[in-house]
């Protein structure tokens, strides 16, 4: 009978091992492409990576895929032709965009004081409105691209309510055109205040069901805690403004530091964060919607009656019955239409809060009715121009938590 | 407010301001070109305007005028919230090339993309820029669109050609 082989699995002694030498894994510079059609770039963004091992050490970062000539269009469009091509700048938030142009056309105008109250009251509320929604998109979205898919749908949720009322206000779900140069194309509906109203504690448990169950989980904590960040001086050199800036703890928001609108007739708190790195961007977003849910509290309180336009027939198109019966209001529709608004030789640089920053508005006029240059400084483009500095030298896995959390909106980055 | 930051830049900044206007509350210095870098440098370290942010950077095509370009800053002081603008009028050299301009990217860093942006729809160069690579449009894109005899309506096929023809 021959002899049971024993067969030996596994190590028999580790002490053995410890005295192996183990070659370090050879790691060589390796080129990666990560985007544009990467599901965390969100399409728009192309990202050359140099990477050593599981470490980036170059990051080239290029945009320009959504690039739609947003200023030369501009320039070949009267200035209420522009309006629908800003709803498509950050197409989040269109109405803050909207919003934007319109006073940077007004104070070229003149008439930035001139424009009545309850249009500047509702200016603010679809504003706010649409930055509750720019954040949720925000928050959501940078949640679902590290695992979380439940707060994604939540989110979302909550955006799509806010945007059934837009739609409902506007005839448009995402590219509203509401606002026009001199007041809004029309006033609310009825029964909009009192929907916003039945909104605002559904909004509330959203904001806290994502809070709640976030802020503990250890695997959010580990991705956002401490990556991506920045100090006060490379950001303010960057450029940033809006949510990002005020992570590093720098309290600059343009509502507060140069109100326009009726912003100065608001109690509202500002929220900084204090290390400048993803999670202070999260919870500063995050502060930000409770923050505008304030205001839009207050402004309901205070709204007053009135007209919503301007009453100066160079700027704003006659009543319809004037149009269809009367010459000269025919005569004016057809002018203001085909001319365009006439708009005095000059440039201003008009500035209000968007949903990522400071959204600004060039504009230079010849004195036509059509822009002679309209630039927009989108927010995106500035802070999306900081992500290679701030992925360098750090692992693979934070670049979707950083890149998330600048909120890039390709619409408005590329323009 | 920011008239006094006017005033106080046209004091330190002598001889490189050619011209001041504040036309609805905007206040702008045109100042030379050649001195850009220094001027800039100037508002920024200056401790009494401290303008710590370049808010935006762009240009504009006065085609017909000269000279053609502008280049332009805006200018955000977060010590006083007073804004500037600052306009230095570039010309096009009579031979056809490019304009240019001195890069300041080294004393904000805002300046790269903006400068890469101008760049590609302006066609004005940066000296000293250390990437000046078009950053809207592909890089075999022929000619600066947002030039004034850039016609709207001109179409483009994406070829790729040689490097040394672009």
């Amino acid at each position: 009978m021959a002899e049971t082989k024993k067969m030996v699995l596994g190590i028999q002694d580790v002490e053995d091992l410890a005295d192996d030498e183990v070659d370090p894994m050879p790691t060589e510079p390796m080129t990666l492409n990560m985007g544009p059609s990467h599901p965390a770039m969100h399409g728009t963004v192309r990202i050359i990576l140099t990477v050593e091992g599981e470490t980036v050490k170059d990051a080239d970062v290029q945009v320009g895929y959504l690039h739609r000539c947003f200023e030369k269009e501009s320039e070949h469009a009267t200035y209420t032709q522009v309006f629908p091509y800003t709803d498509r700048l950050n197409y989040v938030s269109p109405m803050l965009n909207n919003v934007g142009y319109a006073l940077a056309v007004e104070k070229l105008l003149d008439i930035v004081e001139k424009v009545p109250e309850r249009a500047q009251y509702i200016r603010v509320i679809v504003g706010e409105l649409s930055r509750i929604a720019d954040h949720l998109t925000c928050m959501s979205a940078g949640a679902m691209e590290l695992g979380a898919m439940t707060i994604y749908f939540w989110g979302i949720k909550a955006r799509e309510w806010i945007w059934e009322l837009l739609e409902e206000l506007s005839g448009a779900r995402m590219t509203h055109s509401y606002v026009r140069v001199g007041g809004l194309a029309y006033d609310l509906t009825p029964d909009f205040i009192p929907k916003v109203r039945a909104l605002f504690p559904k909004i509330n448990t959203v904001l806290k069901d994502i809070e709640d169950s976030l802020y503990e989980n250890r695997i959010f904590r580990d991705r956002m805690d401490g990556t991506g960040m920045i100090t006060q001086e490379r950001a303010l050199s960057y450029g940033w403004t809006g949510p990002t800036l005020r992570s590093t703890g720098i309290d600059y928001d343009v509502r507060k530091a140069h109100p326009y609108l009726v912003y100065d007739r608001f109690d509202f708190d500002v929220p900084v964060g204090s290390k400048g790195d993803n999670f202070d961007r999260y919870i500063v977003r995050m502060e930000e919607a409770r923050q505008s849910i304030r205001i839009l509290e207050q402004a309901f309180d205070q709204i007053p009656e009135g007209p919503v336009c301007l009453d100066d027939p160079r700027i704003i198109l006659p009543p319809k019955p004037a149009v269809y019966n009367t010459i000269e209001g025919m005569i004016s529709h057809f002018k203001i239409i085909v001319d365009g608004v006439k708009v005095p030789p000059g440039e201003i640089y008009s500035y209000t809060e968007g949903g990522n920053g400071e959204l600004g508005f060039y504009i230079v006029s010849d004195g036509t009715g059509r822009p002679y240059k309209c630039r927009v400084r989108g927010p995106c483009f500035i802070i999306t121009s900081a992500l290679s500095e701030m992925i360098v030298n750090r692992p693979i896995a934070d670049i979707v938590p950083t890149f998330d959390m600048m909120n890039m909106i390709g619409g408005e980055c590329d323009r | 407010m920011s008239i006094e930051a006017l005033t106080r830049a046209k004091s330190i900044l002598g001889d490189a301001v050619l011209s001041t206007h504040s036309y609805r509350g905007d206040d702008t210095l045109v100042v030379d070109a050649t001195k850009i870098f220094d001027v800039m440098k100037t508002l920024r370290d200056d401790p009494e305007l401290a303008m710590t942010m370049l808010v935006d950077l762009t240009a504009v095509d006065y085609l017909g005028r000269e000279p053609r370009f502008e280049v332009v800053y805006h200018l955000r002081s977060f010590k006083s919230g007073a804004r500037l603008r600052v306009k230095a009028p570039v010309a096009e050299p009579e031979d056809g090339s490019n304009p240019s301009i001195d890069s300041i990217d080294s004393l904000w860093a805002s300046a790269n993309w903006n400068e890469r942006e101008v760049w590609d729809l302006y066609g004005i160069k940066f000296r000293g820029h250390p990437d000046l690579r078009r950053i809207l449009m592909y890089e075999e894109f022929v000619g600066h669109p947002l030039r004034k005899d850039y016609p709207k309506e001109k179409r483009q096929p994406l070829v790729r050609r040689p490097p040394d023809e672009v």
